[in-house]
């Protein structure tokens, strides 16, 4: 078994434990942080249902963004949706046999990955082009953005240019799965495309990639709007009731 | 606009809402503290923290950096002077990579920055509609001021404002025998326009309903003609009520400072004035920040109401009540009184994106509507992208309706001042109706400003009440 190997394979099982223990801490945090007041954002949905689809349109479609700027809505989409097919495109290196479904979608997945790659280049574009939004732009920005380009353009060099033994990487990642190290193929973009995977796997549950549990927990979308007819007293609050003169 | 700020609280202003007087000597460490101890109890600002993307959808949604261009009034460049000490105090890549992360330790300088910007933000929540993640700047200016009041720095406006709420009951300091007055003053008046008796009462005991109006309704213009209004619908429908000189106010200024305690304290004497009244209802006058804690808040902080008749929501609204009436006949309403006027209606940002009138979505943008278009045969529409849910803010809202920022108060209005000058123009709109006390008071300032007549705008009430036939159905 080569070093590389061995690096590698440390270090996804490290990056993936990261990433999950990272992320249900900080889920957990966001569950457990009382929300004290109604504050939904109106017109919101008076019933649970109703919040379940006004959730499920900005995750889909994100509604909110389409409202507020057409170019960020459109390039978002295309990395958001591109970003989708290529990860059921490389559900293939982790099932044996490849599901049904995912055998499917295979020939999407690359356009996917040319999407993604143009949505995330449109993004940067605007980073870099309309002031307002230079001017918000912390240099973590341009890295994350970096990042995820490196990931998807060593990506599609594989498949157009300099092709890796497929075979083998998906031996090396049912071996991860398995726990029975498979050999590695040290291929420059391969180990490229893989080390950007492992750093975007450990900065996860410590950047603003957390907007992805984060939409979900943000009251001024999840709330139903029932203030007038139930009280909704945070734990912290209630004792306050004891003081008041009546 | 750096050169914009509000004179700071008084010691005396401060210690009275059990505040530091003045800034405390380990600000930084306290201030820090604090911090973290609203994140813990505020979900929205845990999670608004994290969830920026830094997309950009809205840095050009505050009327506020449409009306100065000051890239500090984008709602996300002003989050940020919240996040970057969140970032360096509360987050590892903060501690870490601070100049990667955008994150800043707390000095003079930030501190002069969330002064500065966090009362240049209207808590109107435009730019929470356009996020993706539902980001409320709302949330962070109300945490910010929260923070600066724990270490003693507060605004002289809205702290001065609380300390006479908590000694007499209302925001201008009007006490019980001034209000009596006032109110006798406007029978009079009304008996004198109409011929009919009506009544204004205050402190009445066992009327059926009690009424919370915001205390500019009862001196200030165009505000008391709204006041007049509620008064002959009451007269007309036969329902008796009372305003309660306990709690004269229904503008509760504490949502704008961020505390919590401080809501609680204010929102009580409602509850206490309806328990000692032994009223069966509440009944909200035209005020947008009055109606989100109203609407949204009330039932937590001073329910529960059922000592109040279950037969209606609790509080209501005054629309809510009006339309009621109007569309089961209990009104003799003459639109034609209003034809000296084509109205346009101005959604007030709290009303219309934090509370609800009605039992639909969306009830908040209809009723206003519905009843104006029931008193007024001239209605006319502004720009689509400047009403409900997209309105502008007046550019007065979230305790900034004080002449120490001028300046901003007329650059803020800009956005909705370009709508109206729209519809000026195009369709002949004469009057603006609108149903917050901030918005007409900040209206009847800065219009003047745009070149138009300060009476331009209006109570709804003061269309409803110059509809009514008082006299026919006695
Ligand atoms: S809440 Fe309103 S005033 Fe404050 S930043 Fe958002 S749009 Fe501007
Ligand atoms: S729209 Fe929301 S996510 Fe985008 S920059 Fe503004 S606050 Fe951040």
């Amino acid at each position: 078994m080569s070093l590389l190997t061995v690096i590698y394979a440390l270090a996804f099982y490290f990056a993936v434990a990261l990433f999950v223990i990272g992320l249900a801490v900080r889920i957990r945090l966001y569950a457990v942080t009382p929300a004290p007041l109604k504050i939904p954002v109106m017109p919101a949905p008076l019933t649970k249902t109703g919040v379940v689809f006004r959730l499920a349109r900005e995750v889909t479609f994100f509604e909110s963004l389409f409202k507020s700027n057409k170019w960020t809505w459109i390039f978002a989409i295309l990395f958001h949706a591109g970003l989708l097919l290529v990860f059921a495109r490389h559900l293939r290196y982790f099932t044996q046999p490849v599901w049904e479904w995912v055998v499917l979608v295979q020939p999407f997945g690359i356009y996917g990955g040319m999407a993604m790659v143009a949505g995330l280049l449109g993004l940067w574009g605007r980073r870099i082009v309309v002031e307002r939004v230079r001017y918000i732009t912390n240099p973590s920005d341009h890295l994350m953005l970096a990042l995820l380009a490196l990931i998807g353009a060593s990506g599609l060099s594989m498949k157009f240019f300099a092709h890796t033994d497929i075979i083998s990487v998906k031996a090396f990642c049912l071996g991860l799965l398995r726990f029975d190290w498979q050999p590695l193929p040290a291929d420059a973009p391969l180990l490229i495309h893989l080390g950007a995977v492992i750093v975007l796997f450990i900065v996860f549950p410590f950047s603003k990639l957390l907007h992805a549990p984060g939409v979900f927990f943000a009251p001024s979308r999840n709330q139903v709007d029932d203030a007038r007819d139930k009280r909704h007293l945070a734990a912290w609050a209630a004792p306050m009731d004891a003081q008041r003169d009546a | 606009m750096k050169h914009s700020q509000q004179y700071r609280a008084k010691p005396e202003h401060q210690e009275k809402l059990g505040f530091p007087g003045d800034l405390v000597d380990n600000w930084q460490q306290k201030a820090v503290e604090k911090m973290g101890d609203l994140l813990n109890k505020n979900r929205a600002l845990r999670v608004y923290m994290d969830a920026c993307v830094k997309c950009g959808a809205c840095t050009d949604k505050c009327h506020y950096f449409l009306g100065t261009g000051d890239p500090k009034n984008m709602p996300v460049a002003r989050q940020d002077l919240f996040r970057q000490v969140y970032r360096r105090h509360f987050t590892i890549s903060g501690k870490l990579f601070p100049g990667l992360v955008g994150a800043k330790d707390f000095d003079d300088e930030v501190l002069d920055d969330w002064y500065k910007y966090f009362h240049q933000c209207s808590q109107c929540r435009r730019c929470s509609v356009f996020c993706p993640y539902g980001i409320d700047t709302a949330e962070v200016s109300m945490a910010a001021r929260d923070v600066m009041d724990h270490i003693g720095i507060g605004t002289k406006y809205t702290n001065e404002i609380l300390g006479k709420v908590h000694d007499i009951g209302n925001n201008l300091g009007l006490p019980q025998a001034a209000l009596i007055n006032t109110m006798e003053g406007l029978e009079e008046d009304v008996e004198e326009d109409t011929g009919v008796a009506v009544k204004y009462p205050v402190d009445q005991k066992g009327a059926d309903v009690l009424l919370i109006t915001p205390s500019a309704d009862f001196f200030a213009e165009p505000h008391v003609d709204g006041l007049i209004g509620y008064g002959k619908v009451f007269h007309q429908a036969g329902i008796s009520w009372t305003t309660s000189s306990y709690a004269s106010e229904a503008a509760n200024f504490a949502m704008f400072i961020g505390s919590y305690e401080q809501m609680h304290k204010v929102a009580n004497r409602i509850r206490k004035a309806a328990l000692d009244l032994g009223a069966k209802r509440i009944i909200f006058g035209e005020c947008g920040h009055a109606w989100r804690v109203a609407y949204s808040f009330l039932n937590t902080l001073a329910g529960p109401w059922d000592f109040l008749d279950p037969k209606y929501p609790v509080p209501q609204h005054i629309l809510e009540f009006t339309y009621d009436l109007m569309q089961r006949g209990a009104l003799n309403l003459d639109p034609t009184a209003n034809d000296d006027k084509v109205v346009t209606f101005h959604d007030s940002c709290n009303v219309a994106r934090a509370s609800r009138m009605g039992d639909v979505p969306g009830g908040q943008f209809e009723i206003p509507r519905n009843v104006i278009k029931t008193v007024v045969n001239k209605f006319v529409e502004m720009d689509p992208e400047t009403t409900r849910e997209k309105t502008f803010c007046c550019g007065g809202g979230g305790g900034l309706l004080t002449d120490d920022i001028m300046e901003l108060r007329v650059k803020g209005a800009l956005p909705r001042m370009e709508a109206l000058q729209n519809v000026v123009d195009n369709f002949g709109v004469t009057h603006m109706a609108a149903i917050c006390a901030i918005c007409k008071s900040q209206f009847t300032k800065v219009m003047p400003y745009y070149g138009f007549s300060m009476d331009m705008i209006n109570s709804v009430h003061q269309l409803v009440g110059d509809a009514i036939l008082l006299g026919t159905k006695e």
